[in-house]
């Protein structure tokens, strides 16, 4: 009963009050929720990623933008410790999460990939029912109890806005959904483990017009609850629905700042040639 | 040059014809290969005709033709196949999974790459000669066989050391040969599983062994069940290992002289002994009656391998079955 206990925990979304979140975040107000420090990244002897220091807002988005190749989503998958899987490679500074060091020897990255979900620019449902994809995060991490599990696959579904058009076929193959409609089950699958970061690594860039606009709604009702961090390759998208934007380019973070702020009026140049076009 | 001329049109004609001609030569190949199957098949269950009876399926071997039977090469045939199968899959498997999911690609790793995919191409009577010294005589360690007794509680059975030719060691063989082939085929099932359904486990917190159990291994099953079919069906026809292994050409009776499903049910024992029994199997049965030159022993062979044919057909025709009912829940 006590895994039972700790799951209803899980499910009940954190509930401190959701202040300074609409100006992006004052910095200093609040201790970031991610936190880089000079973090480096490497592919063997191939560094990706150089001196990024970076503070991620609590319950806000974080935009991240840049030319292929920059960076952007090595940076992201080093975030939830994803990059571990690719032979040979090396974080270097520091990676934080509530002010601890992420890459420190006593970190289970299994724990670790609970708090942090991901959601991946292919959507990837696992061929299995609509219901058992949901609940595989939960059923892994040994909940059995069926009710408990039907609860959590209902409200993850709704926070994902799936319910409705899935309420009714639970049982059928997730593979038989539309292309929005997975990614929306790999959002509400990531929410199932009650998360409290969530890394977006291009999620609406193989959908129509619709389906997109569907998830970056989507993305503003989740906001209110978890941290998120996305990567994008469309700036109208990072403009909407972001607070703070960065912009890397070669491996660097060039800049970063209130989203508003980058997109109206940015201090390097650099930015303004990607931002308006000239270059990327 | 301009394209719009008379030589791309005299050119085109000819890629046409190009084309048409290898679709012939294609459709030829495949009719002469079923066309030389079907003779096969018909000359040979011309010559059985009449002679497969319920009686050859149920009879053991006999001198005389007509009273020749089938029972014991089937049976021990599907005994070996049996222990075979549950010998050489979990190994197969256990060591493609290793291979595939855990091991890193050290310069040992591609040492035992390489050497499986060698082992794959080996004579089947090398493997013969493997298993005789191995599971038949144990490297001679001991002159004279030691018998020893087990008990299970409800069931008694008894065995001696070395082996011998019994049918654990025809199983045994059949596994090494086996085994090169399964783990082949499961290694390309599980490279051909998307990498991304592996990260989108492990991200949601799965470990390594979560996400091969619920999701790699299942989306991998169909081929290698393939795999499996197909090297158990080789090993099912295979003549020469079992032949060095001394194993019996012809006996009157089945691997733990099981009467039927009744004697098997009411004494469990003889389940647990027909293991450690000797036997025979249908190839080598036909082996024998082939060349046996005694009147009628062409018909007996004939129908001897229409037996096997049919072993053959059903086995893969149930792997096909369960291959399909998962391929239709697995769609990428």
């Amino acid at each position: 009963m006590a895994l039972v206990k700790a799951f209803t925990q899980f499910v009940e979304p954190p509930s401190s009050p959701v202040t300074d979140v609409a100006q992006g975040a004052a910095p200093g107000a609040r201790p970031p929720k991610l936190e880089t420090v000079q973090m480096g990244f490497f592919y063997g002897l191939n560094q990706a990623l150089r001196d990024v220091s970076l503070k991620i807002n609590e319950r806000a988005v974080t935009a991240l933008i840049g030319p292929s190749g920059c960076g952007k989503s090595t940076y992201l998958r080093s975030l939830n410790r994803m990059n571990d899987i690719i032979e040979g490679t090396r974080v270097s500074g520091k990676v934080m999460l509530d002010g601890e060091d992420i890459y420190a020897k006593d970190v289970d990255v299994v724990s670790l990939r609970k708090r942090i979900g991901m959601v991946f620019q292919k959507s990837t449902p696992f061929p299995k029912s609509i219901f058992d994809n949901v609940a595989f995060g939960p059923r892994i991490a040994g909940l059995t109890d069926k009710a408990k599990l039907t609860e959590i696959v209902e409200q993850s579904l709704q926070r994902a806005a799936l319910w409705n058009e899935a309420k009714d076929r639970l049982r059928d193959s997730a593979m038989a959904l539309s292309g929005g409609q997975q990614q929306r089950l790999c959002i509400a699958r990531a929410l199932a483990t009650s998360p409290e970061v969530l890394l977006m690594d291009e999620p609406a860039s193989a959908l129509d017009p619709a389906s997109t606009s569907r998830i970056e709604d989507l993305i503003f009702e989740l906001k209110q609850n978890y941290t998120i961090v996305i990567v994008t390759h469309n700036m109208q998208q990072a403009a909407r629905i972001s607070e703070v934007t960065a912009f890397f380019c070669m491996g660097r973070l060039v800049e970063v700042g209130q989203t508003k702020q980058l997109f109206t009026n940015p201090i390097q140049k650099e930015t303004e040639d990607y931002i308006t076009g000239r270059f990327g | 040059m301009n394209l719009h001329d008379d030589f791309y049109e005299r050119k085109l004609v000819l890629r046409h014809r190009l084309g048409q001609a290898f679709e012939w030569l294609c459709r030829l190949t495949t009719w002469l290969s079923m066309g030389l199957l079907a003779v096969l098949l018909l000359g040979i269950g011309r010559q059985a005709w009449g002679w497969l009876t319920f009686g050859f399926l149920t009879r053991g071997n006999s001198y005389i033709a007509e009273e020749a039977g089938i029972v014991a090469g089937l049976c021990g045939s599907l005994w070996l196949i049996g222990l075979t199968a549950i010998m050489a899959v979990p190994l197969g498997v256990g060591a493609a999974v290793y291979l595939e999911e855990y091991a890193r690609p050290t310069r040992l790793t591609k040492l035992i790459q390489l050497n499986i995919s060698n082992l794959a191409g080996v004579p089947s009577i090398v493997y013969g000669i493997l298993g005789f010294t191995v599971f038949v005589r144990m490297f001679g360690l001991r002159d004279r066989p030691e018998k020893f007794v087990c008990s299970l509680g409800f069931v008694e059975f008894s065995f001696e050391l070395p082996l011998g030719r019994v049918v654990v060691s025809g199983a045994a063989t059949l596994t090494l040969l086996s085994l090169p082939v399964i783990i082949i085929a499961a290694q390309e099932a599980l490279r051909a599983v998307p990498a991304s359904l592996r990260h989108a486990s492990l991200a949601l917190g799965a470990t390594k062994w979560q996400t091969v159990r619920h999701q790699v291994l299942p989306a991998a099953l169909p081929g290698i069940l393939t795999g499996v079919i197909l090297a158990l069906s080789r090993a099912l026809g295979e003549t020469a290992p079992l032949l060095v292994l001394g194993a019996a050409a012809q006996l009157s009776v089945v691997p733990g002289r099981i009467a039927g499903i009744t004697d098997a049910l009411t004494h469990p024992g003889k389940l647990v002994q027909a293991p450690f029994d000797q036997f025979t199997a249908i190839p080598l049965q036909i082996y024998s009656w082939v060349s046996d030159s005694s009147r009628g022993f062409e018909h007996v062979s004939a129908a001897g391998i229409v037996v096997l044919l049919v072993v053959l057909v059903l086995m893969n025709g149930t792997a096909i079955f369960i291959r399909q009912r998962f391929q239709k829940k697995i769609r990428w």
